[in-house]
């Protein structure tokens, strides 16, 4: 019951942020056929306008995005406009003429998903065990180094780890292939740069998880009862300690699964990352509320199921 | 003043009150790297301040050295027009570092009034003002930075330009600082509004308010200085993260223009001139290597700080 309520409150959520990036992008100065190779006559552009409405009104243009503009056919009888959001259809690019959004992002997306899922592993993998033995040795040296790598991570943007790996371990070693895609091999590169930085978050958030779990009462029990230190942390304090984590899976992956602009362009890699910013800055008005509208679903979504596996995670959750 | 003068560690073990600022510095200076971070800050900021100052070979000139490899001539070696990427790097961490506070700053008076009005109102405003911070939350930022970034120039460059000519450098900074101030402040809105809550039903603020203080009075004397250390430690790593993403501005061409460049511009330059025939990797190895140990000083000053002021922190 509960988890329908909050699939419900999703779609007044979901409408904002798409409302709001729509009129953001079109009161942003500048219009989508600025940039052209040479400026189009007066009558080119007007015609052009013309074709994707943006000659008409806001009100009349959010309407039929929203697929709720009513016209008059030549007979003068009246209908729907065609397409739009609620019959699922996004509408045309205005840069990518002859593709519409829905086209370009479908094109996009698995390589963006795949690679994200790459370096979700990647992140989790080592993220977690790194901050979990930083937060076992805390005290030590070993404990300190550790933190010191997670927190490097963190410092390190992926427009300096990408051209790195690239210079040493792809051209200097020529382990792997420093661009493109295809190959398992293509991926390792673009996987470690855009999952270091998250690896860093990780490692972070399950230190601080497991330094807190480890002070907490039930692990005294567990110590007095006899329990060997590897059941301590890995049976009974890690469920507690990785919720953090857990909780920051949700934008992490929203994150990683749009793509990145930054990874894409090193790598050229044809994901949808780069369409974001690129659609930002050329005003392709439709594509930019197709992105966005993607990553907010797939944020709002993600955090409800974060919140969901914080159920299955801690007991106490449970029986709120 | 006859007594004995007994050791030092007995003298500060027999004072039981020292104030919570003493304390908080006694423990900031127990932590090592927190202290090395500070210092490795101060020298960083001198550099950047002299370098570009005292450099001989200027930052914006250029010689026929072109691509010139570390050396004694140039330490760090130079970059396509034969700049000496020595110098261009302390000017760049000099514009990192000032977009990096200014903007801080920006989100700070943002994040810091939205969150304390929303957290002191309570009820359906603190609802709205809080549901907006979401729906912000769920919009990719860099739609937003580039959007505000263009609307503000092509609003208020004119404007500027007609009051000094050569203002163009500077009012794409001003712009920076806005926009990245602006896509910044929805954490600290949240933490401080988290904070206020719990504070606004103290004791001490029901005292105030029977005596017959206003809302300002409250907010300004009794709450806002209750929230200034979380403010502090929150404020000191929102600086890094705005300094990244200025040079994620400036490695997308929208942040610094040249021929100013920001830590940004200079990697995005050296990331633009690996070829697999010949690597300059000084232009890539420098510039990103002041920025991710400037970033790591901040982040570790920012754990420094909030070990020290937070008095449920560890001992």
């Amino acid at each position: 019951m509960r988890l329908i309520r909050r699939l419900l409150t999703l779609i007044p959520l979901t409408w904002v942020i798409v409302t709001l990036s729509f009129f953001l992008v079109r009161v942003a100065p500048g219009g989508p056929f600025d940039k052209e190779r040479r400026p189009a006559s007066p009558q080119v552009e007007a015609a052009l306008k013309h074709k994707y409405h943006l000659d008409e009104s806001l009100g009349a243009q959010y309407l039929r995005f929203l697929g709720l503009k009513w016209e008059r056919d030549d007979t003068g009888a009246w209908h729907r406009a065609e397409g739009g959001l609620i019959a699922g259809d996004f509408g045309l690019s205005l840069k990518y003429r002859n593709h519409s959004v829905a086209d370009i992002i479908l094109q996009g997306l698995p390589v963006s998903l795949v690679l994200g899922w790459l370096a979700f592993g990647f992140a989790i993998g080592t993220g977690i065990p790194l901050g979990v033995f930083g937060a076992v040795r805390a005290r030590g040296w070993a404990g300190g180094l550790s933190a010191l790598a997670a927190i490097s991570m963190v410092c390190v943007p992926g427009f300096v780890v990408g051209p790195v790996l690239v210079l040493i371990v792809g051209l200097k070693l020529g382990w792997f292939p420093v661009g493109l895609w295809g190959s398992p091999a293509h991926a390792v590169l673009p996987m470690v740069t855009l999952g270091l930085y998250f690896s860093g978050r990780v490692a972070r958030l399950a230190r601080e998880g497991m330094v807190q779990a480890l002070q907490s009462d039930f692990i005294r029990t567990a110590r007095a009862k006899g329990v060997d230190e590897f059941g301590v942390v890995f049976r009974h304090a890690f469920r507690l300690a990785i919720m953090p984590v857990v909780s920051y899976s949700g934008p992490m992956l929203a994150d990683l699964l749009t793509g990145s602009f930054v990874v894409e362009n090193i790598f050229q890699i044809p994901g949808i990352g780069v369409f974001l910013v690129n659609a930002s800055l050329s005003r392709d008005y439709p594509m930019v509320v197709g992105l966005v509208m993607l990553y907010a679903v797939l944020l709002l979504g993600l955090n409800l199921v974060v919140d969901l596996t914080y159920g299955l995670l801690d007991p106490r959750v449970r029986h709120e | 003043m006859s007594d004995p003068i007994p050791e030092k560690d007995a003298v500060e073990r027999m004072q039981p009150s020292l104030t919570p600022g003493a304390r908080a510095w006694r423990r900031f200076r127990a932590n090592r790297p927190a202290v090395v971070a500070a210092a490795y800050l101060a020298f960083l900021i001198l550099l950047a301040l002299l370098v570009p100052a005292l450099g001989s070979h200027a930052a914006a000139e250029g010689s026929d050295a072109q691509f010139a490899a570390p050396g004694s001539a140039h330490w760090w070696g130079t970059d396509v027009h034969g700049r000496d990427v020595l110098t261009r790097v302390f000017a760049g961490a000099r514009l990192s570092l000032l977009v990096g506070s200014v903007g801080a700053a920006v989100s700070l008076v943002i994040g810091v009034c939205w969150g304390m009005v929303a957290g002191y109102a309570g009820g359906r405003i603190d609802g709205m003002m809080m549901r907006f911070v979401d729906v912000l939350y769920s919009l990719p930022s860099i739609v937003f930075v580039i959007v505000l970034i263009t609307t503000l120039e092509d609003h208020l460059k004119g404007l500027l330009s007609r009051l000094s000519p050569q203002s163009g450098g500077v009012a794409r900074m001003l712009f920076l600082f806005v926009g990245l101030g602006a896509v910044s402040w929805l954490t600290m809105a949240r933490i401080i509004r988290g904070q206020v809550l719990s504070l606004r039903t103290r004791p001490f603020v029901l005292a105030s308010r029977s005596l017959g203080a206003g809302h300002a009075r409250i907010l300004f004397r009794h709450i806002l200085p209750n929230v200034s250390g979380v403010v502090i430690v929150y404020l000191t790593l929102t600086v890094p993260s705005i300094i990244l993403y200025e040079s994620f501005l400036s490695y997308l061409g929208l942040g610094i223009q040249p021929p100013q460049a920001s830590l940004g511009t200079l990697i995005a330059e050296g990331a633009g001139q690996i070829n697999p025939i010949r690597t300059y990797w000084w232009l890539i190895a420098f510039p990103g290597g002041v920025l991710a140990s400037a970033l790591l000083a901040l982040n570790l000053l920012g754990d420094g700080l909030r070990d020290a002021l937070d008095p449920r922190g560890g001992e």
